[in-house]
């Protein structure tokens, strides 16, 4: 409170109403010259906050892990914010997930080189559970636990996508959008993604009998 | 259209995302071979199981509300602190909870604003002791209170438009004065609107202009007899104000630009003026 009153230089204060010079107070704490307005930030928050869902979802399938997830959505948020001038779209999630993406991919490769750089093994995962019919693998795909534990076997890449997809209903080319590959590759991809993940519900119902 | 070539474009297929030609070769090739029927209904019946039982994780109320406090931080630092805090933010944990107490969403800026009050307030009753403040200096605070406030959600302009021949008969029809509304939109300070003001006891103008992304307030009232003709730059809590006279009236100008912009505002302003 008191730097408030510090003003320095001010040559004698008792005449400086009359003073023809420009009467200039130094203050002691100042604010950077071009920090964002309050007002920036009211309207960043109403077009960026009702995709806080999304954002963490995508994240904790990203890092499967809750505090890494929520370390990461509040730094995307924050480049997010300081970016927000150069958004001029309408599609402010699609905006703010790739942004979100972004941030947990280079938290992956800082931490977790393994979970990018191992191929999918197909070998490991050629499962010899040929026996569980599609039936089976359907009776068991509303359970929510298991279909939890086969996502997370899969590598990052088909997370993102079966996430954007099945949970946030984006389109194939808003997903090409955050993933950053071609559009001709989304429908691939997805359909890899899919296959791997019945295969996974299948090894572990497999297991389960 | 064969078996392979539908199994491709199957996931393509159901997820609406074929184009219609496409479309209905493979509805014509599913209609003669039982096997894609048979796979298409299964998949078809597992995507939209795993859509509905894949678990959503929402974000907790704290996390809103830890982005929410680490935004207006955002606001707050001045950037030299800024670097280090960024390069760390990916390891840090949870905020301190008094922290989070203090910083609380919407009161920060209403802190901010009582902050200075409350300061001008202690400076009148204690300073005079060590220094006289002048009359200026409680003005001032005032004036930055009035631009922080009217910078808080919508309540930027009481009649908002980027036309002086609409500014201005708003504002006369409200105001027993008639300051000049300057159109100085070509030369990068866009007219954003007007707002009435209480301010030194007195209701006074305030134009609104934008510079780039910054506001600046520019408080007009009559010049009083006893004004001092003395034109002012004060800099304080990261605002400029300037303060200048003509023969009707006295300007405040309180913006977040920095000096120099501010002063060229000044100066165009008062080219635009009409003369009298």
């Amino acid at each position: 409170m008191a730097l408030l009153l510090r003003e320095a230089h001010v040559s004698e204060p008792e005449d400086f109403e009359s003073d023809p010079k420009i009467v200039k107070f130094v203050v002691v704490k100042k604010h950077e010259e071009d920090h964002a307005q309050p007002a920036e930030l009211t309207s960043f928050e109403e077009v960026m906050l009702p995709h806080l869902d999304a954002a963490h979802n995508l994240a904790r399938w990203l890092l499967r892990n809750e505090q890494d997830a929520q370390d990461v959505v509040q730094e995307a948020y924050l480049r997010a914010f300081k970016s927000f001038a150069g958004f001029h779209g309408s599609n402010g999630r699609a905006w703010l997930l790739t942004i979100v993406r972004n941030t947990s991919y280079t938290l992956l490769k800082k931490n977790r080189a393994v979970d990018l750089t191992t191929p999918f093994d197909e070998e490991i995962h050629a499962t010899g559970y040929e026996s569980v019919s599609p039936a089976t693998i359907l009776e068991h795909s509303e359970d929510a636990e298991l279909l939890r534990k086969a996502m997370d076997e899969l590598p990052a890449e088909f997370r993102e996508i079966l996430t954007l997809r099945h949970q946030e209903g984006l389109s194939y080319k808003e997903i090409a959008d955050i993933a950053q590959i071609p559009p001709g590759t989304v429908m691939s991809r997805l359909a890899r993604a899919r296959a791997k993940l019945r295969e996974c519900l299948a090894a572990r119902i497999g297991k389960e009998k | 259209m064969n078996c392979e070539e539908a199994t491709k474009l199957m996931d393509g297929y159901l997820d609406g995302e074929l184009d219609p030609i496409t479309s209905q070769t493979i509805e014509e090739h599913l209609r003669g071979c039982p096997a894609c029927e048979q796979t298409h209904k299964a998949n078809s019946a597992l995507i939209r199981a795993m859509e509905r039982a894949t678990p959503y994780y929402k974000a907790s109320a704290e996390l809103r509300e830890r982005i929410q406090i680490s935004l207006r931080e955002e606001i707050a630092e001045p950037p030299a602190r800024k670097v280090v805090r960024d390069s760390q933010v990916l390891f840090r944990k949870r905020q301190p909870e008094l922290r989070t107490i203090l910083l609380g969403t919407p009161w920060n800026w209403l802190a901010l604003a009582a902050a200075i009050i409350f300061a001008a307030i202690i400076g009148l009753n204690l300073v005079p002791r060590l220094q006289r403040p002048g009359a200026d200096q409680f003005l001032a605070t005032q004036l930055i209170a009035s631009h922080v406030r009217s910078l808080m959600a919508n309540h930027l302009t009481d009649v908002a438009s980027s036309d002086q021949h609409t500014v201005k008969p708003w504002l006369d029809a409200k105001l027993d004065f008639a300051p000049a509304v300057v159109d100085i939109s070509s030369e990068g300070f866009p007219l954003i609107g007007g707002r009435l003001d209480y301010l030194d006891n007195r209701p006074v103008v305030a134009l609104i202009y934008q510079r780039r992304k910054h506001f600046i307030n520019l408080f007009v009232w009559p010049a009083g007899a006893d004004t001092s003709k003395t034109p002012k730059a004060i800099s304080r809590q990261g605002y400029q104000l300037l303060h200048w006279v003509d023969s009707d009236f006295t300007y405040w100008a309180v913006s977040d630009v920095n000096e120099k912009d501010l002063q060229t505002f000044k100066q165009l302003f008062e080219e635009q003026l009409p003369h009298h």
